[in-house]
């Protein structure tokens, strides 16, 4: 994010895309609501009318994947009606008559054609943004799992560059990340481009201090995205695979072509908490400890450094991850020093490499009130980044064509299938589905569909229905609902012992970032008798309570 | 001299304060014993249940501390005999309709405002027995323990749910005796725009709500150990207080000065903790002997790893070894993954599970 979750509470306009918040980042969604009682205006732009259309001043429904047309719509409206901010374009943006020339084919007709939202919303949505003291824009992965999520965020920041919102409080383009610590993940330089601190590793200067740090040579190109290393692994260009704390098998697009790619390795090694669906297709598993049972650090969404302690004691032989990497270390003859008494040595190993990290000790992130970057001992952190600068100069407009999802409906695949998260059941439900009552909540998975749909169909709430795409198929339970919209459905992944969704949803990547189009797969539904041995019995358990399974 | 701005006296003691700070804030700050039970530092003042009373010099009467703002020249008495006989009269009254039998809460999770201040003001519920109003509700959530015979109605749960977490799912309903907590159309909890994010339980003085999952706990021996730390699932990353006894967890709560949530938590933040006392936890390393995965010593999982690792670096190449890190566990060993893939594997040959 570019500013940090607190300053959200005073935005006056706050635009949120393809988040469901209120579900999937339940406590920024409350800084949100606060907002509006504060009198802010919220505009929501989401294909599904998730709970949060319920607090905005408008629902903006866009068709999915339309993301760029809509707001490169936004943005001729806002140049046309001369509401850009002058003096913020001089000083900070570059490139702003080329956009403009860019934009003209972007009429509003031309993004009610393409998107489905009326012209006239996405005027008055634009005009909102663009006229507010201080406009925030927040957006999830409805914005980057698509094959033009670069394109997406961009032309997102084209609005806030244009109208001065980046660099300001209260303001920024914040995308909310997903899981607990994926930002730090990637801090720390678990990124096949970047050492930790996002220093390249394609850069000489970066790759003399590593290799200067840990007195061995850097291999000097980057290397491959985790979706390009399981292609790797299916042609045998990759051989052996470390998984840690991923339960890869179920959560990756297209998972016929997943146990392929892990079936094919010579050598598998998984470092997780349970058994999961990857673990049990390993040759070797670590057994790791949990988040109550060591000393370390997340980092969240706004770029906060925080400590995490040891409450409880790991069961049996369970160990650190950071222990078990360095073990192994230690066995391979290695010269790089990897004896670390604690974590907290560990942590000061990263600091001392990272700029960004470089003021920061376990001292320091008692209280979770530092966002790097944080140069520096005395530095007070950075809640809003780009504040009077941009780090590499101008900040630069983008001139963002429209791209249609890679699947679209036809006679076959007639609907739009796209996935997400339920309040209590997260992600793959490896930890929600351990906790004793959240079977209750949602004791399994459904697909949502429009009444009309369904009608068309012949299918109601409770029936079994067959969802099937060019990959898969899965079968499961219906619940008609008027929170999708006509000809697009929705699923979560929450149960994959039961319904498999990421048999179905589509591996296209964004060429930029490889992260797979999940949010838009073509899919055809068809009525099916209750399967036998997957009846209503096993929706409802007999010890809901208990463990669930992976 | 000194000047006489932002300056007032407590107890006798002549002492500074912040404009907008409360006679609350200002008497606790300086030590001093001001009972509360409607107060709740992240709500807004209440003055409901009048034990927060002082002493202003120049009134007649008495003034909630809680919602009176300090003003320069003020004088406060805290404790006087007076106070302390209205403070104690207040709690019986409170007590006289609570029932007598073992609050669940101070049994299994630890003693609550109502009987601790009781304990503090040394008073018991003999002298106003009355009745109990037995509104009790059975709840068949997972979650919130409901029993509204405890219910003093300091409408702290109702005020959390709508001013921390801005829901609003509960209200007060009803007058005099009949007034009491209630969702819309007053069903159950589940039925109701309550998402169970559970805050109404933390703030709660009394045992009228209480955490399902601690109650019960009590039988572990050894005290209650609390300790800060982060929850572990989406990217907001609120602060928690984990709850340990003998090692084990036993329940979460809010941490009120967490930057990020300011004392306000989900549904999965709350009571999705105890996947890691699941009985179906990794406890040894395995190997893959003859197809099974087999429990082995740490040794024998590392020098097995180390040895298959080396081999396919000698014989494939340094590309031929993918790690893929975390975005769930510490960063720790992110950065460890990261440091072995470039410094012992000799490539960058490493991602996070980010794109998916």
């Amino acid at each position: 994010m570019s500013n940090s979750i607190p300053e959200i509470e005073d935005a006056k306009m706050m635009l949120c895309v393809g988040t469901n918040m209120t579900e999937c980042h339940p406590i920024i969604a409350v800084r949100v609501k606060k907002a509006v009682r504060k009198g802010a205006k919220l505009y929501v732009v989401d294909p599904r009318k998730i709970p949060l259309t319920e607090y905005a001043d408008g629902h903006l429904p866009l068709k999915l994947g339309s993301d760029v047309a809509l707001f490169n719509a936004m943005a001729k409206v806002i140049i046309d009606e001369g509401l850009e901010d002058k003096e913020y374009i001089e000083e900070r943006v570059e490139g702003f008559e080329e956009l403009k020339a860019h934009l003209q084919p972007f009429t509003l007709e031309y993004a009610e054609e393409i998107s489905g939202v009326p012209a006239e919303l996405i005027r008055e949505c634009a005009i909102e943004y663009a006229k507010a003291e201080s406009a925030g824009i927040y957006y999830t992965l409805g914005i980057t799992e698509h094959i033009c999520g670069v394109s997406n965020v961009q032309s997102l920041c084209n609005l806030a560059l244009i109208t001065g919102n980046l660099g300001k409080k209260s303001a920024g383009v914040n995308p909310l990340r997903g899981q607990n610590n994926i930002q730090g993940a990637g801090d720390c330089g678990a990124l096949p481009n970047n050492y930790p601190g996002f220093q390249s590793v394609e850069d000489p200067a970066c790759q003399e201090k590593f290799e200067k740090a840990w007195g061995v040579p850097m291999d000097p190109k980057k290397g491959i995205t985790k979706i390009a290393a399981l292609d790797h692994a299916v042609d045998g260009r990759i051989q052996a695979m470390w998984i840690c704390g991923e339960n890869t098998l179920v959560t990756d697009p297209d998972v016929k072509h997943t146990t392929k790619a892990l079936e094919s390795l010579d050598f598998l090694v998984v470092q997780d908490m349970f058994l999961t669906d990857t673990a049990k297709l390993a040759d070797v598993v670590f057994p790791a400890a949990a988040f109550t049972e060591v000393d370390g650090f997340f980092t969240n969404s706004d770029r906060r450094v925080q400590r995490i302690r040891k409450a409880a004691n790991p069961p049996g032989e369970a160990m650190p991850d950071w222990w078990i990497i360095s073990q192994v270390a230690q066995r391979m003859g290695t010269s790089v020093d990897f004896e670390y008494q604690s974590s907290e040595e560990v942590f000061d190993e990263l600091a001392a490499l990272s700029p960004i990290y470089a003021g920061l000790t376990y001292d320091r992130i008692e209280k979770g009130d530092l966002s790097w970057p944080v140069p520096d001992k005395d530095h007070p952190g950075t809640p809003i980044l780009h504040e009077g600068e941009f780090l590499n100069g101008k900040g630069k407009l983008q001139l963002l064509d429209y791209v249609p999802p890679s699947e679209n409906p036809d006679e076959e695949y007639p609907f739009y299938l796209t996935t997400g998260r339920r309040l209590p059941t997260y992600h793959s439900n490896t930890m929600t589905g351990r906790s004793g009552g959240f079977r209750i909540l949602v004791p399994n998975e459904w697909l949502e569909i429009h009444p009309a749909d369904s009608d068309r169909l012949g299918l109601a709430d409770g029936d079994w229905a067959r969802i099937k795409s060019r990959r898969g198929e899965v079968i499961t339970r219906v619940a008609v609902t008027r929170t999708s919209p006509r000809g697009t459905v929705f699923m979560s992944f929450a149960f994959p012992e039961e319904v498999m969704t990421n048999f179905v949803t589509n591996p296209e990547v964004d060429p930029r970032t490889e992260t797979p189009e999940f949010k838009v797969a073509a899919v055809s539904i068809e009525r099916v008798e209750a399967p036998s041995g997957l009846g209503a019995e096993q929706a409802l358990r007999a010890d809901p309570e208990g463990p669930g399974l992976v | 001299m000194m000047s006489n701005e932002n300056r007032m006296t407590i107890d006798g003691a002549e002492v500074a304060f912040q404009p907008g700070e409360t006679v609350l804030e200002v008497a606790r700050r300086q030590g001093a014993f001001v009972p509360t039970l409607c107060y709740d530092e992240r709500l807004d003042p209440y003055g409901s249940c009048r034990l927060c009373v002082v002493e202003v010099e120049g009134r007649r009467l008495p003034a909630s501390s809680c919602t009176l703002k300090a003003e320069s020249g003020m004088e406060i008495r805290t404790g006087s005999d007076p106070i302390r006989k209205m403070q104690s009269t207040l709690m019986e009254m409170v007590l006289s309709e609570n029932p007598d039998d073992e609050c669940p809460r101070c049994r299994d999770i630890g003693t609550c405002e109502v009987h601790d201040l009781a304990e503090k003001l040394e008073v018991g519920r003999e002298r106003f027995l009355g009745a109990i109003s037995n509104a009790s509700k059975d709840d068949s959530n997972p979650f919130l323990l409901r029993d509204y015979d405890r219910c003093i109605s300091c409408y702290r749960c109702v005020r959390i749910c709508d001013e921390v977490e801005a829901d609003h799912a509960i209200t007060m309903t009803g007058r005099g005796w009949n007034k009491g907590i209630a969702t819309a159309f007053d069903g159950g909890l589940m039925d109701s725009d309550c998402t169970l994010c559970g805050q109404c339980i933390y703030t709660c003085p009394t045992g009228a709500l209480a955490d399902k999952k601690m109650v019960g706990q009590g039988e572990i021996p050894g005290e209650v150990e609390v300790t800060r730390s982060v929850c572990p699932y989406c990217g907001t990353g609120c602060s928690i207080n984990l709850h340990s006894r003998d090692g084990k967890m036993i329940g979460v709560t809010p941490v009120l000065d967490g930057p990020v949530n300011e004392g306000a938590l989900c549904v999965k933040g709350q009571f999705g903790f105890d996947f890691v006392n699941s009985g179906d936890r990794l406890t040894r390393p395995l190997i893959r002997k003859n197809g099974e995965l087999t429990p082995v010593s740490w040794d024998e999982a590392f020098d097995y790893t180390a040895q298959k690792l080396m081999s396919v670096r000698a014989d494939h190449g340094p590309k031929a070894f993918y790690a893929i890190a975390s975005g769930r566990a510490p960063g720790e060993g992110s950065y460890m993954l990261q440091k072995f893939t470039r410094a012992v594997m000799n490539s960058n040959q490493v991602d996070n599970c980010s794109r998916g």
